[in-house]
């Protein structure tokens, strides 16, 4: 496992892939805020969204140290895209495989491997943002039906051009006071009856990739549609979010390294007092900055997904991951801004792009400070008097 | 030093802070979706007489001291950081200059059309291969016929979509180096110039910069501005005074995120409890407000040395480089605690974090403010 470097030759590959699929219209993919059903076609062709999906079931059978050096190639280009394959492989294949019945594997297991359904993570609501045991939305047994009412918010793959599944964190025991043992995951076709799109958000970064609220308004699915036992929701979404950190951090990983790449190519070429200004010690030293800010973070993600793959415990590893390679994307993107100088700032150039999209990752999926807590908690142990 | 303000200061503190929360604040989002400061609001501005801060009386000028330029950029910053530069920019970057370098036939002309606001100010340096290498202008403006004939682009104008006026740097004798350039007034329908293609930045939208071309465009001999071969001197002159100006506009960026994250994370339950009340949630804000407190400071520091008549080139970088960072620290942090909100474009501080970065960039980068500093402080 010397340095991952028996992952080079599998990067290039995506790499090249990229380049040809995505790259092209990572611009344009912003600047509509939106992402083109070719591409999510082309994406879908090479088999991206079931990356860590099982062959049997049209997926990629990837480990996950595999599938996070494909969501960093890709989220090199567009973060937009990148993120839309951490959700579909970390929150919805991931735990629908974990906890699937067999009848729900088989109906959407090849659909979301293949990209024919979207899947998004119906998990956040406006008060329940990092404190996501007080989920309201609630889903009541009616015969041999839920009926779900409320509202979630910031949900992500939420195309509203192309078919979407969402697996809804809804509150199944009445009993508010059981907090988050009282929730549950059930799957919801964005096409079933009183299932609304509210407003799509108008973010700071990620504008291709759709993120909206979710309305459901007496949204009636099959009583088959639960997802892992009932009243063990937090199980399911803590499990997905675990597998999520470990994506989002390699996101962060490659939005700061196409940051790095852009800031050394300009400070090789970029002449001022006679000099490329990568002669400059204070560029110099920006630069190694950058590099070992990366290659920390990359291994940090890359470990935890390691250990993820060789079913050790490694949520305190997936936190840590997530929360320092979103923090190095932030400040790698800034220090490449200011490696370009008033370049950096326009939006005729990628760079701004990256900046904006990357911030979401010390926000999205658990803020910073809520990664800060699981670390935390898995460290300290204070003793209770 | 003191820092206490006088009345009149404090009164002036206080008339800029309700501007801010009356005037620009409301329009903000609107100015930045139009890519505009609307005609009218330059007009109540200049009315008010924020084009003509530092100009005498006899021009229509307010006769302000640098205090209280900073005190004003810094709150109209809360509301509106693109309104504060255009102000910035006309105070710092054309009525001071004129007033320094220019003869009085060139101050008669100008200033109380400066002044009125009837003549926006646009000031042009940089280039594509001059930009921290200020020096390193190619813009030429060679001698004919008793006048000046440009050729060349400049690029990053900020105001130029709007200005009537443009002090702009270009070369006077090819073989001089810095020595070699000038400063120039150039009117704005002068044959040969055109404002060109606008800038499209990350933040600041309701700025307009853009690029200017000169193509044999030529310029009668009384539009240059102080001597020949003084170009680089006003320029970098003028730039001292307007860092303090950027320094005051980041103090009111991040000031703004903290008021706008203190306000949120009172509102703010998770938990069961205002998220106010988590320590690391206080403890952010007790490192904005600390940090907010010693840019502040820096800059009130370069802008009384300013008053007093000594040198603050140094101290200006200072302010610049530390308020600027603070913005940006300020900026980020206003949106963590915003959370998913923080990064919608409904809630301000989405827009402070862009509008944040370019104050790094723009008038100097930090790279060059910290050039700037030790050239002075490791002289000798």
């Amino acid at each position: 496992m010397l340095d991952y470097i028996e992952y080079e030759d599998f990067r290039a590959e995506v790499r090249a892939k990229v380049d040809e699929i995505v790259a092209p219209h990572a611009a344009a993919v912003d600047a509509d805020d939106h992402i083109p059903n070719d591409v999510i076609k082309a994406v879908g062709e090479v088999g991206w969204f079931g990356a860590t999906a099982p062959v049997e079931y049209g997926g990629l059978g990837w480990d996950t140290v595999r599938y996070a050096v494909l969501v960093e190639e890709v989220s090199r280009a567009s973060g937009s895209v990148g993120v839309m394959l951490a959700v579909q492989g970390s929150l919805i294949t991931y735990p629908l495989q974990k906890y699937g019945t067999e009848e729900q594997i088989n109906e959407y297991m090849p659909k979301f491997a293949s990209g024919e359904l979207l899947g998004s993570f119906g998990l956040t609501e406006p008060g329940a943002g990092s404190d996501a045991g007080s989920t309201k939305t609630t889903a009541v047994l009616d015969g041999d039906e839920w009926v779900i009412n409320g509202q979630k918010c910031f949900i992500t793959n939420t195309k509203r051009d192309w078919p979407c599944v969402c697996f809804a964190t809804v509150r199944t025991d009445p009993d508010k006071s059981k907090g988050v043992r009282g929730v549950s995951s059930i799957i919801v076709p964005a096409d079933a009856p009183g299932f609304n799109y509210g407003r799509k958000e108008n973010k700071m970064g990620l504008r291709g990739s759709d993120t909206s609220e979710i309305f459901f308004e007496n949204c009636r699915v099959p009583k088959q549609n639960l997802l892992g036992e009932l009243n063990e929701g937090f199980k399911l979404f803590m499990v997905a979010l675990d597998a999520g950190r470990v994506s989002i951090g390699a996101m962060a990983v490659g939005l700061g390294q196409a940051a790095l790449d852009l800031a050394i190519k300009h400070a090789e070429n970029r002449v001022q007092f006679g000099k490329p200004i990568g002669t400059k010690q204070a560029i110099q030293w920006k630069i190694a900055e950058m590099a070992t800010k990366i290659r920390a973070a990359r291994f940090l993600v890359y470990s935890a997904g390691a250990l993820k793959d060789a079913d050790f415990p490694y949520t305190k590893e997936a936190a840590m991951a997530k929360y320092y390679a979103a923090q190095v994307g932030r400040e790698v993107a800034y220090d490449a801004i200011q490696v370009h100088g008033g370049l950096g700032y326009d939006k005729s150039y990628p760079l701004e792009r990256i900046y904006r999209d990357v911030k979401v990752d010390e926000i999205g999926e658990g803020t910073s400070e809520i990664q800060k807590i699981v670390i935390s908690r898995n460290i300290l142990q204070i003793k209770k008097k | 030093m003191d820092f206490n303000l006088n009345d009149e200061q404090k009164m002036m503190r206080q008339v800029a802070a309700e501007i801010a929360d009356e005037q620009l604040a409301p329009k903000a989002e609107a100015m930045e979706e139009n890519r505009e400061v609307p005609a009218d609001l330059l007009g109540f501005l200049a009315e008010q007489g924020y084009f003509g801060m530092f100009l005498p009386e006899r021009y229509g000028g307010a006769e302000l001291d640098f205090v209280t330029y900073a005190l004003t950029i810094e709150e109209f910053s809360r509301g509106s950081a693109a309104v504060a530069l255009v102000v910035s920019v006309q105070n710092a970057l054309v009525g001071k200059p004129i007033l320094t370098y220019g003869t009085d036939e060139q101050k008669e002309k100008y200033l109380a059309r400066v002044a009125s606001g009837e003549l926006v100010g646009a000031f042009a340096l940089t280039e594509e291969d001059a930009g921290s290498d200020a020096a390193n202008v190619q813009t030429t403006a060679a001698k004919k016929d008793g006048g000046y004939v440009f050729n060349g682009h400049k690029l990053y104008v900020t105001n130029a979509g709007l200005a009537g006026l443009f002090l702009v740097v270009a070369r006077t004798s090819p073989e001089a180096g810095a020595k070699g350039l000038s400063c120039f007034l150039m009117e704005r329908d002068t044959p040969g110039f055109t404002v060109g293609e606008r800038f499209d930045g990350m933040g600041m939208c309701a700025l307009d910069v853009r690029r200017l071309e000169f193509e044999n465009c030529e310029v009668p001999a009384d539009a240059l501005l102080g001597a020949e071969g003084e170009g680089l001197k006003i320029a970098l002159a003028s730039l001292d005074g307007s860092r303090i100006g950027v320094a005051a506009q980041a103090v009111g960026i991040g000031q703004q995120a903290f008021n706008e994250a203190k306000r949120y994370a009172g509102e703010r339950e998770q938990f069961g409890r205002p998220i106010l009340s988590f320590q690391a949630i206080q403890f952010y804000l007790v490192e904005m407000a600390t940090r907010l407190d010693a840019a502040r400071l820096l800059t009130l520091r370069a802008a009384t040395l300013a008053d007093a008549g000594e040198g603050f080139s140094a101290e200006a970088a200072m302010a610049k480089l530390y308020a600027s960072e603070t913005a940006n620290f300020c900026a980020n942090l206003g949106v963590q605690i915003h959370g998913g909100y923080g990064y919608m474009k409904d809630y301000v501080v989405e827009r402070f974090f862009r509008d944040a970065r370019v104050t790094e960039i723009y008038e100097g980068t930090s790279e060059i403010q910290k050039l700037v500093i030790a050239g002075k402080l490791l002289k000798g």
